[in-house]
């Protein structure tokens, strides 16, 4: 199971890799399909499982297409943010 | 309210002031500096908004902002500065924001001189930026004309989000002579729904902008913007007439020329002579289709100007090609005197004379 | 069992929960950009909407987009904005700021609009002290027009109106915003921040933050002038075009706070 896990915009997405640059995990690739605006979105090697959900894509992404989810121990969360 | 002696430039001040505006931008220039002086003085005593600006570019794009914002605002100039505030004032234009600007008209080209003239015409009426669009253009004869005129200009400016110039000559500016004040109006705090507030829970951002990127779009905002232009003319063609019901010869003169073309009407008509004034208060929309029934029985007219001649084409366009047009007036800032306007109407009358 | 032991098991056993760590601003508009692929103009949108966000300005906020690849910019951002002419933003944000003063006023510049045509509007501007910030992206060309030389342009550097480079003998010297607006007594806040990689992103945010804390403040004038690429203009690709920025253009514009007034400091130390 991996740590964290990204959901990608596909269609907002220019496949300029700014988010490949960033990634620690080599785990982006770009799609060798097109989206509607004609570039190659990039999209997570999900089965590698080795996401971390450390942001530094988003961080990257100029076009702020990259939403990212982090597992958390339950434990360490304060009842106020089980809602997440 | 009594009657006071009152400056011109120092009138209209008072009574935008008085007309509610809320913010003044602007940047010295003669023969228009007593406005911003008499506004730098009184806005803040009042609460209200006065900057300097760093240049009239700046002051242009400041009332623009402030426009935006939904603000009873205004700019005064002269000549040149008019000049320099012309793309902000295509901007406005264009964004369909409302704001005031006077022009108190110098001698030009380029520095020229100081001397009161209405070498700007053109400028104001028909080149007031780049692009298909009017300010609506108001000139003043007198001081209470003026102040009159200053709370309709705010009006007109909101009622069709438009642009109002109040255009006039330095020597209207620069005299003195007995006016009344009207009583003080409030600054309206509640902003209009387009105007730029922050959203503060709108469902909706807002949005001024003049570009419209395509042909397609922009075509459909000039149109938009033509219609609404041609609603102004429709509606807020203003004029002034004098003698001219049996009239045989017209005068067609506004601000200070009109004054001294009134002088000589009335010593004319001494004389037995024909004649009568035409003034038109608004230069745009310019009341083409009154002085066309006009000139269905008035075969002779004459443009008085402080110019070289620039208010006679659209007295020419307005009364068609069988009536004469004739010319008295020069640029640089020299006020025709009464007898010049009174020996160009004698010989027009000895001519029409001749002819019948 | 102990009780202890007993509570560790069943912490073990709770399945690890999932938190949304990041996700798209909500000062953004959801219209997609106009830019090219990699132009770190929407890095620079995307830190000032955080900072929106996070500040709860979305309500307040007035965005002045210039003329330049960011004339759009008011269809990219979900507050109330309005379109400047070429160099004038500063100038209407003053006007908006006047008679808006609880709003919160900010221009968006490039160094075309801000350093060529409009730096008398945003020298003034700075001179006022006018409780607005500025946002300014130098990426050392003109990127609408098709990439000419910038007052920012680098020695050498080859635009399509500088051919054969930037020679300094015939067009002088770029200009370094950041260092001449931190000389104004009106300036509250003036720094100079990179987009180059992720770490200069952080920082980059931090102080776009510290700039809408100055206006809050009412400190007086904030710039952050934010050392941005153009992948297409200088024909590279947008990974390159980072590396390129980070070797050429921090060592002619060095990043760096160049004046920060004590009150903000002081909050810093608080923080």
């Amino acid at each position: 199971m991996a740590k964290g896990r990204i959901v990608i915009d596909v269609e907002r997405c220019k496949g300029c890799e700014l988010c490949r640059d960033a990634c620690p995990q080599d785990v982006l690739m770009l799609s060798d399909k097109f989206n509607n605006k004609g570039y190659r979105p990039v999209f997570l090697l999900e089965h590698d499982n080795e996401c971390t959900g450390c942001a530094l894509c988003a961080i990257a992404c100029p076009d702020a297409c990259i939403t990212v989810y982090r597992q958390v121990p339950q434990r360490r969360l304060h009842p106020a943010q089980t809602a997440v | 309210m009594a009657k006071e002696l009152l400056k011109g430039n120092v009138a209209i001040a008072e009574a935008a002031i008085r007309a509610g505006c809320e913010a003044y931008f602007g940047y010295p220039i003669t023969p228009q500096t007593e406005i911003l002086e008499h506004l730098a003085k009184r806005m803040p005593e009042l609460g209200r908004v006065f900057l300097q600006a760093e240049s009239e570019v700046a002051a242009v794009n400041m009332v623009y902002g402030a426009a935006c914002a939904g603000a009873r605002v205004m700019t005064s100039s002269s000549s040149p500065g008019i000049s320099l505030m012309q793309e902000g004032i295509s901007y406005i234009a264009s964004s369909e924001v409302p704001a005031v600007f006077v022009d108190v008209m110098r001698g030009g080209p380029g520095l020229g001189n100081i001397q009161p003239t209405q070498s700007d015409y053109n400028q104001v009426t028909k080149t007031a930026g780049h692009g298909d669009f009017h300010p609506i253009v108001l000139a003043p004869a007198t001081i209470q004309e003026a102040i009159d005129l200053m709370a309709l200009s705010f009006d007109l400016a909101e009622k069709y989000r438009t642009l109002v110039f109040m255009a006039l000559d330095g020597a209207i500016g620069q005299m003195m002579e007995p006016a009344e004040l009207p009583p003080m109006q409030e600054v309206r705090r509640e902003r209009p729904s387009w105007a730029l507030t922050g959203k503060q829970g709108r469902d909706h951002k807002n949005i001024v902008t003049s570009l419209y990127l395509g042909a397609e779009p922009l075509t459909k905002f000039n149109a938009k913007l033509q219609a609404k232009l041609a609603e102004i003319e429709a509606n807020e063609i203003r004029y002034d007439e004098l003698l001219t019901d049996d009239a045989q010869l017209l005068i067609t003169a506004y601000g200070t020329a009109a004054r001294v073309a009134q002088t000589a009407v009335k010593r004319l008509r001494q004389e037995n002579i024909p004649v009568g004034l035409f003034r038109p208060i608004t230069l745009w929309p310019f009341p083409t289709e009154r002085l066309g029934q006009l000139a269905g029985r008035v075969p002779a007219f004459l443009s008085v100007e402080m110019n070289a001649g620039q208010m006679i084409h659209d007295v020419r366009e307005a009364v068609g090609r069988t009536v004469t047009v004739d010319f008295l007036g020069q640029p640089g800032g020299v006020i025709p005197l009464p007898e010049e306007i009174e020996d160009k109407v004698r010989q027009m009358w000895l001519k029409l004379e001749a002819v019948a | 069992m102990t009780a202890l032991a007993f509570q560790r098991s069943e912490k073990k056993i709770l399945k690890p929960i999932e938190k949304l760590v990041y996700e798209r601003p909500h000062s953004l508009d959801e219209n997609h950009t106009h830019y090219c692929p990699g132009c770190t103009h929407g890095i620079a949108h995307r830190l000032i909407a955080e900072v929106l966000d996070e500040l709860g300005l979305q309500e307040k906020a007035i965005l002045v987009a210039p003329v330049g690849c960011a004339v759009l910019a008011y269809n990219y951002f979900d507050v109330d904005g309005a379109e400047a002419a070429h160099g004038r933003a500063p100038a209407m944000a003053t006007g908006l700021k006047r008679v808006n003063p609880d709003s919160v006023v900010f221009t968006y510049q490039g160094d075309g609009d801000l350093a060529s045509i409009g730096i008398a509007e945003v020298i003034h501007t700075a001179v006022r002290g006018e409780n607005i910030t500025v946002i300014f992206i130098n990426n050392a060309i003109y990127g609408m027009t098709g990439g000419q030389m910038a007052p920012t342009t680098i020695p050498g550097q080859v635009t399509t109106s500088s051919p054969n480079g930037r020679d300094t003998a015939q067009t002088g010297y770029p200009m370094q915003i950041a260092e001449l607006l931190s000389g104004l007594p009106g300036t509250a806040y003036s720094v100079r921040r990179s987009l180059h990689d992720t770490r200069h992103i952080i920082q980059a945010k931090k102080a776009i933050r510290t700039a809408f804390e100055a206006q809050l403040q009412e400190l007086g004038f904030s710039i952050v002038e934010l050392l941005s690429s153009c992948p297409t203009n200088w024909g590279m690709t947008p990974i390159k075009a980072l590396d390129w920025a980070r070797d050429n253009m921090i060592p002619q514009y060095p990043l760096g706070d160049y004046k920060v007034v004590d009150e903000l400091k002081k909050k810093r130390r608080n923080r």
